[in-house]
């Protein structure tokens, strides 16, 4: 399976490696080298990449690439999975997954990494398993460590690797036994250019943090499931009686997770929150260009509008623009030809409003298209699919073992 | 080569190590004088450390090693020092430092002496970084490494179980060949270990022991074959793993495992699904039929459920005709349905990898009509990391040129965004042209059309492609898809252009007479077209249809004469062609052309093109001396040649088993295991059949059956048998139906459909994840009472039923009767049998993990399954159809051969949801309807908080972690969940 591992940053410093059978040559990353030249954009590398004697299978996450080698027939999804499980385990542990983090702790991201992989096949990638073999490294801790020289390595056994239950701790206890549900969606929508709707989709994730001493056996049931188009779980949710009930039912992890995601893809359900009303034009001569955005909302339920930011990537031939904003402010980067004009909240009595006048490379012929709009948003407590959110509930099948007779199960929406 | 002597020598002295010792004997001649030499010198120095005998002055002194030694150490002379300390924590931070040295590449083998006598330490974190520390230099220190084995050895004795496998896991990652025999045998006693823990890690150690001695094989395989046997999740993963890494080709061993595999799935960890269902694609591939066999008989029975409904009654119907008409009928084997249907929730997983590996399983094994529902599943893939679509979608353009239905309603997804990477887009767009047909075509080629105005050049290129393959795949659109291109040719963008030459080049040859207007235009293009390529195509449709365009042509040569000399190869060539072709067909006014160009090309420094013009002359210009050759030589310039097919590049990639390495890269990789055709017939089913111990409800009724497919009377019987649980009752059928539709069919479908699933692999995958150690031997003695219980229970609800079921005959109640009659005698009969205590064992499991079903319908459902002999099995089935509408209400539902139909229950979705709320209601109120006022109205309150307060249930809890005796109660929980979700 795996067979090594190398993380490379975006300059194209080879900063760690770990092997998990014989030693392979760092040289091997050489034709990575060689492809991520050939793609410009980091995004462009191919995921797989052919040697002689090795498959590269490479992520790109957080400027990092993690590179790893392999040598016979392996499922790509399963490598690219993995490492994505692993970018994600940085994060958790570190809380950012960046090239300093790693250089930083990188005796516990190599502990990680031989906990996660035992011969190149994955072992405990659960990160209940992994903090209770290896905990992450907290300021007090590393305090105290320096002083006592005591160590991140769990002194108890990890016995959650023993259950059938991977994903939860034993022995878990906590005074307020909580457990909190964000429901968070997303649309995901193509406009054209007269603000027709060309495709629209909800996506939506619950994450939850569950404290719950014992083991909870907790179940979520939606009033609407019939919305849902489809779904994804995290392994502890019963799929049998989700088929046959609707119901989710599961034992938690301890601590974050996301629970489930979903998809929306009846289109009368999309909303749309906001308008967006653009006029950019390149004249025929003089090398300049016009632009004109406005943004109003549109069905936002009586609800703000947060966090708004309008992206523009503009073409090539455009040096600079000076543009005057009634709202937020407005940054192009020359460089990459991105406009970026954040506005923040919306106020829909006063329409923001970007005006002015692009300067173009002279002599060069003006660009045919207008460039696309991306536009992000925040709409607190307001699930887009409407009907769905409002009716979950909770309930608790089995309660957790402990001094109080009654828990109290407390479930925030949104 | 001498180091032997002095190795035997130092043998005695460490009497305690024999085997190590012994060991390094045979190793060391291997090793190089020096490194010999240095690590003998090291490894005193351990004996030293120990305690052992300090006198051996001789090792250390051999000048040479001895040299290089002394430099290396001074560079981590600090290191050595720290590890040398009494102080953990000096111990630790000189760990750390080398730890980090390794990460970063840096060589740090010198360092080996000092760390590796740190095996033994007591804090744990430091004999962790000595882990990883020997693992990663072992390989290198062969010698050296032998003296941390006997810790291990003794790690393996521990009473801990973690303790045992970390040991385990070590001692095996050690890549030195002498202690093969020692693994060897650690790997067997780990594999019959207490813990199944450690009897993962086992399964994880062969894989490594076969990479250092493939010799092992045979003995490997017994190890195998015994851990395949095992009945835990943690193992299956593991050892599925170790298999088709050691002996992918020993198919044999699956069988009397395959049921268990498939029933265990579910609850497996997900990278080991991954792995098990790849093997099992393979298994199914050798072992079953083609579902598909009958092709076009299921084309249409598919179609027409596909558009009518899912209504199940209908679906029999049609079915049964038509397979009775067959002379061979296709049966899909129970195992094979067991597979697809144990396989499908997992499209639900998180992981992407998971759920690929479902849907290959699915496009390669599952009948034509079903493989649609992974469509949706995959299509959620799309909106994970790129890397991940990119995968998918190599193996989404795959499936969209053999099964193009499964994703037309997805069509939408596949648009391209801005944002995209180009190697996304471009995907993307191989999938929208597979996807073309007469019907959506107009829609996509209103998409593509924006897209060419993308700023990504390499993207607008592929866009123009795209086109042009949807236009010779569709003949409706050619002409506006021509149209389209031709417009293109006054895009301001050289690229744009040239592409779209190409493309038209292409286009034109299907029907070159009408669109001589297209060519002329294309022939003034030339002079501002600078890309080679396009160039030359337009030169290329010039010359080959020189006679639609008599006038420009020779005008165009001349040009190009002129130019001749600063063209690219490709243009040049066809410029030459060009000019013989003219020459034949209008020799008065190109001949001088003809020769100038062809003089030209003579003396060009390209060889093709030096030859070309030789050849060219030859043939076209007739000499004395020219051959018989130059008589044809207008047929071989102006034949007429077939119009190129234009056609995806994933065309062939199905017979590379998807998903795979070997399908992305098209091309086999290393240890690629080649998808087997199906067989021609079935081989025997029966070897999958298992002894009475390990056995599951389902092989009961399969193993009892040994005779159906003789007798004809029988055979029509067992048709429905099996068309009745796996076709109608289980998700079967109504798979595409559900999934192609929209949500509202698949409410009432895939409820009743799941349901069933339930009693199948619930029961055994439930009894997986709450397993312990312990409950074998409760068994026994709560049987009886369970059994007790559970009849009292079916008792109670029987009036409830009555109430509920308005249909229900009162036929199926008596037989109802006689069968608990039936399954009374049993459970007295057979309770000594080993049988009977493992199907318990899932009862009492059930119990206790499936607290919110209705636990008297499952039951009851599985009792038919497990414990009926063949002869009732109709009455099982429809039995279990009443059962089912029980569970998911609905009731409108005829039962099958009993009621011939209350024909056509067409109702829309509303009113089915409707009526399943209803029912949902009936049935909760009927049996103890302790309905909490927990579940309050919940659906006014908008964005709000909710409380829940739990009281009862102290006594469940157990019951949840394995099978203690639990005083069992009619479950309030289920219904107020039930209520709360039919609001």
């Amino acid at each position: 399976m795996i067979h090594s591992l190398f993380l490379i940053n975006n300059a194209g410093d080879l900063f760690l490696e770990k092997h998990w059978k014989s030693v392979i040559s760092r040289s091997v990353c050489d034709y990575f080298f060689e492809a991520r030249e050939k793609a410009v954009e980091p995004d462009n590398v191919p995921p797989v990449i052919r040697t002689p004697h090795h498959y590269l299978i490479n992520i790109y996450r957080e400027k990092i690439f993690f590179v790893s080698v392999i040598q016979t027939e392996v499922p790509p999804l399963f490598v690219i999975e993995f490492l994505h499980r692993v970018a994600e385990t940085f994060q958790d542990y570190f809380g950012e997954c960046s090239e300093s983090t790693i250089k930083d702790n990188v005796v516990i991201v190599y502990e990680l990494l031989e906990e996660m992989l035992d011969n190149g096949f994955p072992l405990a990638t659960e990160s209940n398993i992994l903090k209770e073999l290896i905990r992450p490294p907290t300021i007090l801790r590393s305090m105290v460590n320096t002083i006592t020289g005591s160590s991140n390595v769990g002194e108890t056994l990890p016995t959650g690797q023993l259950s059938t239950i991977p994903w939860r701790r034993a022995g878990v206890k906590y005074t307020n036994n909580e457990a909190y549900f964000d429901v968070v969606e997303e649309i995901d929508a193509i406009l054209d250019k007269s603000g027709t709707t060309v495709f629209a989709e909800i996506q939506g994730v619950i994450d939850a943090c569950v404290k719950l001493s014992g083991m909870p056996d907790l179940t979520l049931s939606f009033m609407n499931p019939r919305l849902l188009d489809d779904v994804s779980f995290h392994p502890c949710v019963r799929y049998k009686r989700w088929e046959s009930e609707r119901v989710i039912s599961f034992v938690p992890p301890d601590g974050n997770f996301q629970l489930m995601s979903y998809h929306i893809s009846a289109q009368n359900l999309v909303a749309i929150p906001v308008y967006v009303k653009q006029n950019i034009s390149f004249f025929e001569t003089g090398s300049s260009g016009r632009l004109d955005i406005t943004v109003g909302p549109k069905q936002t339920m009586g609800k703000t509008v947060e966090g708004l930011v309008v992206t523009v990537h503009m073409p090539k031939v455009v040096l600079s623009a000076n543009l005057n904003a009634t709202q937020g402010t407005y940054n192009y980067d020359p460089v990459t030809k991105i406009l970026v004009w954040d506005i923040g909240k919306l106020n829909p009595q006063k329409l923001p409003n970007l005006k002015g006048s692009l300067s173009l490379q002279s002599g060069a012929p003006k660009p045919e298209e207008n460039p696309s709009l991306n536009i992000d948003l925040k709409i607190q407590q307001l699930a887009i699919s409407g009907r769905l959110g409002s009716f979950i509930s909770v309930g608790c099948d089995s309660l957790p073992a402990g001094p109080c007779d009654k828990a109290l199960l407390l479930l925030t929406l949104f | 080569m001498r180091a032997p002597p002095a190795l035997s020598a130092s043998a005695p002295r460490n009497g305690s190590r024999d085997s190590v010792s012994g060991a390094l004997r045979r190793s060391a001649s291997s090793s190089s004088t020096a490194a010999a030499a240095a690590e003998m010198s090291a490894s005193s120095a351990f004996i030293d450390e120990k305690g052992g005998s300090a006198s051996e002055p001789e090792y250390g002194h051999d000048p040479a090693s001895g040299g290089i030694f002394s430099t290396d150490y001074k560079r981590h002379d600090d290191l050595k020092e720290m590890l040398d300390s009494n102080k953990d924590s000096l111990k630790l931070e000189a760990m750390k430092r080398i730890v980090a040295m390794i990460a970063r590449g840096k060589n740090a083998s010198d360092l080996f002496p000092a760390v590796v006598k740190n095996v033994a330490c007591k804090n744990i974190e430091v004999k962790k970084l000595v882990y990883v520390y020997l693992v990663r230099y072992a390989e290198e220190q062969q010698d050296l490494a032998l003296l941390s084995i006997s810790t291990f050895q003794r790690g393996l004795k521990d009473p801990n179980q973690l303790i045992r496998a970390s040991a385990l896991r070590v001692l095996s990652s050690i890549r030195v060949t002498i202690i093969v025999p020692i693994m060897m045998l650690a790997i067997k006693e780990a594999a019959s270990d207490m813990s199944p823990y450690v009897r993962k890690t086992a399964a994880h150690a062969i894989p490594k022991l076969h990479s250092l001695d493939p010799e092992q094989k045979d003995q490997l395989i017994e190890v195998i074959e015994k851990l395949l046997a095992d009945k835990t999740t943690l193992v299956a993963g593991s050892v599925v793993m170790a298999f088709e890494e050691v002996c992918p080709d020993r198919i044999d061993l699956i069988h009397k495992n395959y049921r268990k595999l498939c029933n265990l799935l579910i609850d497996v960890e997900e990278w080991g699904q991954v792995v098990i269902i790849n093997m099992l694609t393979r298994y199914a591939r050798t072992q079953f039929l083609n579902p598909n066999v009958n092709e076009s008989l299921l084309e249409e029975n598919s179609e027409k459920a596909f558009y009518a409904s899912d209504d199940e009654e209908e679906e029999d119907k049609k079915a049964e005709p038509a397979t009775l008409a067959k002379r061979k009928p296709y049966v899909m084997d129970p195992d094979h349905r067991l597979l697809l249907r144990n396989t499908k929730p997992l499209l639900q997983s998180r992981n992407a990898a998971v759920v690929m590996a479902v849907a290959q399983l699915y496009f390669h094994l599952a009948p034509k009509a079903e493989v649609g529902i992974i469509a949706k599943a995959l299509v959620r893939l799309m909106r994970s990391h790129s890397e991940v679509q990119y995968v998918v979608l190599q193996n989404v353009a795959t499936m969209t040129i053999k099964r193009r239905g499964m994703f037309e309603p997805y069509l939408k997804s596949f648009y391209i965004r801005s944002t995209d990477p180009t190697q996304i887009k471009i995907l993307k767009l191989e999938v929208l042209t597979n996807l073309a047909n007469e019907t959506n075509i107009s829609t996509i080629l209103r998409e593509f059309q924006t897209y060419i105005k993308s700023m990504d050049k390499d993207f607008v290129a592929a866009s123009i492609q795209a086109i042009g393959r949807c236009a010779t795949n569709i003949g409706e659109v050619r002409d506006t898809c021509l149209n389209g291109l031709v417009q293109l040719l006054s895009n301001r963008d050289e690229l744009v252009v040239a592409e779209s030459v190409v493309v038209i080049k292409k286009l034109l040859q299907m029907q070159p007479e009408q669109h001589s207007d297209i060519i002329k235009h294309m022939a003034k293009l030339i002079d501002n077209i600078q890309v080679p390529m396009a160039r030359a195509s337009i030169l290329w449709l010039i010359g080959e249809y020189c006679e639609h365009v008599p006038k420009i042509a020779p005008d165009v040569l001349r040009n190009m004469a002129k130019t001749f000399t600063n063209e690219e190869d490709i243009v040049k060539l066809q410029i030459i062609n060009l000019a013989a072709k003219l020459y034949l067909t209008n020799s008065k006014q190109t001949k001088l052309l003809t020769q100038y160009v062809l003089n030209l090309a003579k003396y060009d420094q390209n060889y093709d093109i030096r030859d070309r013009a030789r050849f060219i002359r030859q043939l076209i210009v007739p000499t004395d001396k020219s051959g018989a050759l130059s008589k044809y030589a207008k047929k071989l310039f102006l034949a007429l040649k077939p119009a190129p097919v234009l056609q995806s590049t994933f065309k062939d990639r199905d017979h590379f088993q998807l998903g795979s390495l070997s399908h992305l890269l098209n091309a086999k990789a290393a240890g690629y295991q080649e998808l087997p055709d199906w067989p021609e017939s079935a081989p025997d089913p029966s070897v999958r059949n298992v002894e009475v111990i390990r056995l599951l409800e389902r092989v009961t009724t399969l193993t009892s059956i040994p005779d159906w497919s003789k007798c004809t009377s029988r055979k029509d019987r067992k048709e429905k048998k099996t068309e009745k649980p796996f076709y109608s009752d289980s998700e079967g059928e109504s798979g595409p139906t559900e999934s192609a539709d929209s949500e509202s069919d698949s409410g009432s479908g895939s409820e009743s459909a799941s349901a069933s699933d339930e009693s199948g692999s619930g029961s055994e995958s439930e009894e997986s994840r709450e397993e312990t150690e312990s409950e074998d031997e409760e068994e026994d003695e709560e049987k009886e009472k369970k059994r007790k219980k559970r009849l009292d229970k079916t008792k109670a609800k029987k009036p409830a039923e009555e109430s509920a079921e308005s249909e229900q005959s009162s036929g199926t109640e008596d037989r109802k009767r006689g069968r608990k009659a039936v399954k009374n005698q049993k459970s007295a009969s057979e309770s000594e049998s080993e049988s009977e205590s493992s199907e318990s064992e899932d009862e009492s499991e059930e119990e206790s993990e499936e607290e919110s079903e209705s636990d008297t319908d499952i039951r009851k459902k599985k009792m038919p399954i497990s414990k009926q002999p063949p002869k009732q099995s109709k009455k099982e089935s429809k039995k279990e159809r009443q059962e089912m509408s029980l569970l998911d209400l609905d009731d409108f539902e005829p039962a099958p051969a009993s009621a011939p139909v209350t024909p056509v229950n067409f109702l829309s979705s509303s009113l089915v949801s409707d009526l399943e709320g209803l029912s949902l209601t009936n049935n909760i109120l009927a049996p103890t309807a302790i309905a909490p006022s927990g579940s309050i109205k919940m659906y006014e309150l908008l964005h709000r908080i909710t409380v829940h307060q739990q009281h009862q249930l102290r006594d469940q809890k157990p019951a949840h972690r394995g099978a203690q005796a639990a005083v069992w109660d009619e479950d309030p929980r289920v219904h107020r969940d039930r209520r709360v979700s039919s609001r």
